[in-house]
């Protein structure tokens, strides 16, 4: 058995915000100048522009690369061969929204959790949104994504029923990003979690974007041609580069149904995994 | 082009979807808790904590200022969260509105008949956006937290006319 101290998780969480909020990964960055080089003369490749110069100041001078640092998403993957002492904190989730809270305010990020209803500040941007998925061994990763809202705000589930064809799910996908055009910051980047049931769907449609750097499948290329096709652009400016990724995640599913959830993220994508 | 604000009509007049522009002088700041607390005021019949005519409101949450600055990321967020709170204001003589995100088709006639701009600048460019701001101040309700009412004070601020007086909608071109 590996004991995992809670000073240990807090940290990494605070240090993984503080990377993110500041320095896109690598994959993201190349993927926007590779937009930035290849895009058609207007407004949408002026928006490019503006973006790396962002990134650059962000970098260097550590203002967060957008205002809206988010809701924190944390995905914990952890093996039977773990044990995790919490301390004083009693639970993973309390250590973990530990980590979110000191992770958010040392580093002057926009605390943007409010209660549902009254809309009350909380104050620290916890509660996180927890995901704890069991592992094998004595594994222990978590992943930290900065959520926008933007771009969180035009994302769908929809129930198909089981006669759907591809093509359906593929112009679902269309239609959502079509629905969206500027407002979500394109080019974005887009999940499509496929099966399970409802929240299973919308699960995997988060976990399809933390997967940006493992090489895409031909559906997935074929689904970002038909997206950049759409001619929304950079910004919604126009232009060929509307998506600059699609990653798809699938799970066995009822007989009866199928569910298929689309999540948008702005080119902003924030995220970010540790091991311990 | 280069504009001051507040906004003057001869100005307003020449701006046209599409042109890039440069804004300077003092603009509200202003997201989706204020806007519900205004038309909230409007509807009792009471004052609005600041004088809107001619003015020009950001639709913006900045993130805490670091130290040694002046004000942390600063981008816009999506504007058509506040179409529904955009009539009322326009009402009280506001000019201008600046934010991200195409606007209803309500809106873009609202532009029409009180003779206002939107102005739309870079989306999760805050980091650069905050090197145009000299100055911030909080004018009212800081229980809101980042989504207070603030005031700032811009030089050369890089925006788009998003709609202008005549109609015209940048997004309707794409």
């Amino acid at each position: 058995m590996r004991k995992i101290y809670s000073d240990e998780i807090i940290e990494s969480i605070c240090k993984l915000i503080g990377e993110i909020s500041f320095t896109l990964p690598s994959e993201v960055k190349n993927l926007i100048k590779n937009a930035y080089m290849k895009e058609r003369k207007g407004l949408g490749k002026e928006y490019l522009k503006v973006i790396l110069k962002n990134i650059e100041i962000a970098e260097k001078e550590r203002i967060p690369v957008c205002q809206d640092t988010g809701m924190a998403v944390v995905f914990v993957e952890i093996g039977p061969g773990v044990i995790i002492d919490c301390g004083k904190y009693k639970s993973l989730e309390n250590v973990i929204n530990k980590g979110v809270e000191i992770g958010y305010k040392e580093n002057y990020l926009r605390k943007s959790v409010v209660s549902p209803i009254e809309r009350e500040n909380t104050g620290t941007n916890t509660p996180a949104v927890i995901h704890i998925i069991p592992s094998e061994g004595d594994k222990f990763k978590m992943t930290v994504m900065e959520k926008g809202f933007g771009s969180e705000n035009c994302s769908f589930l929809k129930m198909f029923s089981p006669g759907a064809k591809k093509e359906d799910i593929e112009n679902f996908v269309l239609q959502v990003v079509k629905n969206a055009g500027p407002n979500p910051c394109p080019p974005v980047f887009i999940g499509l979690g496929i099966g399970g049931d409802f929240e299973k769907a919308a699960i995997l449609s988060k976990m399809a974007l933390i997967d940006l750097e493992k090489g895409s499948s031909r559906w997935e290329r074929e689904i970002l041609k038909k997206v950049n096709s759409l001619g929304i652009g950079p910004g919604g400016f126009g232009g060929n580069f509307t998506a600059l990724g699609v990653k798809i995640k699938t799970f066995p599913t009822h007989i009866a149904g199928l569910p298929v959830a689309v999540n948008i993220s702005c080119w902003a994508h924030r995220v970010k995994s540790v091991t311990l | 082009m280069k504009i001051k604000i507040p906004l003057k009509e001869d100005v307003i007049e020449k701006l046209e979807a599409g042109e890039r522009v440069e804004l300077t002088g003092n603009i509200f700041v202003a997201r989706d808790r204020v806007h519900k607390k205004f038309i909230e005021l409007i509807e009792k019949g009471k004052d609005l904590p600041v004088n809107l005519k001619g003015e020009v409101i950001y639709y913006m949450g900045p993130t805490p200022a670091p130290p040694g600055k002046i004000i942390g990321s600063c981008g816009p967020t999506t504007s058509s969260r506040m179409d529904k709170f955009t009539l009322p204001l326009l009402d009280y003589g506001l000019k201008g509105t600046i934010g991200k995100g195409k606007r209803s088709k309500e809106i873009v006639e609202a532009f029409k008949k009180y003779r206002a701009v939107y102005f739309v600048t870079f989306g999760g460019c805050g980091a650069y956006l905050s090197k145009f701001i000299k100055k911030i101040d909080l004018i009212a309700y800081p229980e809101f937290g980042p989504e207070a009412l603030f005031l700032i004070e811009v030089e050369n601020f890089p925006a788009i006319v998003g709609i202008d007086i005549y109609g015209n909608d940048i997004y309707e071109k794409v």
